[in-house]
């Protein structure tokens, strides 16, 4: 009996801690599994500026706030990944490395990871200057050069993170513009720290015992350059987290789970929410929202199967 | 409950890790690193279930860097499993998980 659950949550992002809280103001059991860190990839960034009702501040501490919330009206959490999951039928069945867990409802919440680069070196230097997270190993690089890869909104202030450790921060993006939003911008072109190499992409990733250099190739006229770095953050995009879902729901083509407007997926009792959906602005209010409505979803669809 | 990890850095990391006739588990951790913070109440549970078969430090990376940077770790959370002053196995990154870690565990002791 204490596996059974009203409602079940993978994934402890702010898509998860959202629903949780939903989840549990409207009184159904519900447990969050979450493999690692409970806040998601925002709590990996160190200034957020656009959740509204919280000014500034880590990620860490707003999805802190986020968990407290959903504890205080009892959301369960367990340290688990989630290995394998049985959604068809009344009886959703979620297998992990701590046990089973089931219920009739599920909120699908597992968001996304990082994409990598896929070039010679990436694999050698994971952990000796290969990073994808800023506020974890930023403080290794101080005055080193580093390089950030990537031109959306996660490169872009990452990079200006960095610089409040390293001598120098490249940041290579393949396009001659960047895709982060204005105002973030703004902050790199002024800094004087941050030195932008347009149209180009990573070739290889060299060292010897530490990382030493990159090999970047310029996508326009196809020349070769060495930069000489320490640390490379890689900001290239996101994969969804939906692999072992083995296809039991509705996948975009890549990868992304589909759901309607009140966050169904195309089985009964299976909900998804924040980054892992389909979906147009990938944002901490946005996975929030979500998360409200698939539990208020989740929620209509408990009381109609009593 | 839970216990406390054993505090190594600079100074000490010779004579209480390499140095130690058990088996030792180094976690490197920094006051930034979230991963990190979210892991040390599990790993400080699993230093209770190894007591007096692994001995559980942890260090404090953002402060003893150049040390860190001797070891090739340059990336948190990363564990490191020393047997006789030698490391034998090292977890690092997106590798670390509650799991692998008691996994990994399991296979040093
Ligand atoms: C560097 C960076 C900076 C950003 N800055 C901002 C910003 O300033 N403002 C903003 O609004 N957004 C920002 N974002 C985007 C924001 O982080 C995401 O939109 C948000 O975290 C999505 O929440 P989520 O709950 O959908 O997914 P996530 O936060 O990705 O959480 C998903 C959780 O599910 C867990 N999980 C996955 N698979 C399993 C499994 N099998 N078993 C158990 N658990 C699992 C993961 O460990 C993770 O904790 C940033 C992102 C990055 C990377």
């Amino acid at each position: 009996m204490e596996n059974n659950y009203d409602l079940i949550i993978i994934g402890g992002g702010p898509a998860g801690l959202t629903a949780g809280l939903y989840g549990s103001r409207a009184k159904l059991r519900t447990l969050l599994i979450e493999k690692m860190l409970a806040g998601g990839q925002i709590a990996t960034t160190d200034h957020v500026e656009n959740y509204p009702g919280f000014m500034t501040g880590s990620g860490q501490k707003l999805t802190e706030i986020m968990e407290n919330q959903a504890k205080k009206f009892g959301t369960g959490f367990i340290m688990a990944e989630v290995t394998d999951v049985h959604l068809a039928g009344n009886e959703k069945i979620i297998s992990t490395s701590q046990g089973q867990y089931k219920a009739p409802a599920v909120i699908l919440a597992m968001g996304t990871s990082s994409r990598k680069l896929n070039v010679p070196g990436e694999e050698q230097f994971l952990g000796r200057g290969v990073s994808f997270c800023a506020t974890c190993d930023g403080a290794f690089f101080e005055d080193l050069p580093v390089m950030v890869v990537g031109g959306g909104d996660a490169a872009v202030e990452e990079a200006i993170y960095l610089t409040r450790f390293a001598e120098k921060v490249f940041l290579v993006h393949r396009r001659d513009a960047l895709r982060a939003t204005k105002v973030v911008q703004e902050r790199a072109f002024a800094h004087e720290k941050i030195k932008f190499v347009w149209d180009s992409v990573v070739d290889e990733i060299q060292g010897e015992n530490l990382l030493e250099r990159v090999v970047v190739k310029n996508v326009k006229n196809g020349r070769v350059k060495e930069i000489a770095v320490n640390g490379v953050f890689v900001y290239i995009g996101f994969l969804p987290n939906t692999g072992f879902l083995s296809g039991q729901v509705q996948l975009s083509e890549n990868g992304y789970i589909i759901a309607n407007e009140r966050m169904e997926t195309s089985l009964p009792g299976v909900f998804a929410a924040g980054d892992c959906r389909q979906k147009l602005l990938r944002q901490v209010v946005t996975a929030a929202g979500d998360g409200a409505t698939a539990a208020f979803a989740a929620e209509k669809y408990l009381e109609e199967l009593r | 409950m839970s216990t406390k990890l054993f505090e190594v850095n600079k100074e000490n990391y010779q004579e209480e890790v390499v140095g130690s006739k058990l088996p030792v588990l180094v976690d490197f951790w920094g006051p930034r690193c979230a991963p990190c913070l979210a892991l040390m109440p599990e790993v400080e549970k699993l230093a209770l279930e190894y007591a007096g078969k692994v001995k559980f430090c942890k260090l404090n990376a953002t402060e003893n860097r150049r040390l860190c940077i001797d070891l090739k770790v340059m990336a948190l959370p990363t564990f490191l499993f020393y047997k006789s002053g030698e490391v034998v196995d090292k977890l690092t990154a997106d590798e670390v998980t509650k799991e692998s870690v008691c996994d990994r565990l399991k296979s040093f002791v």
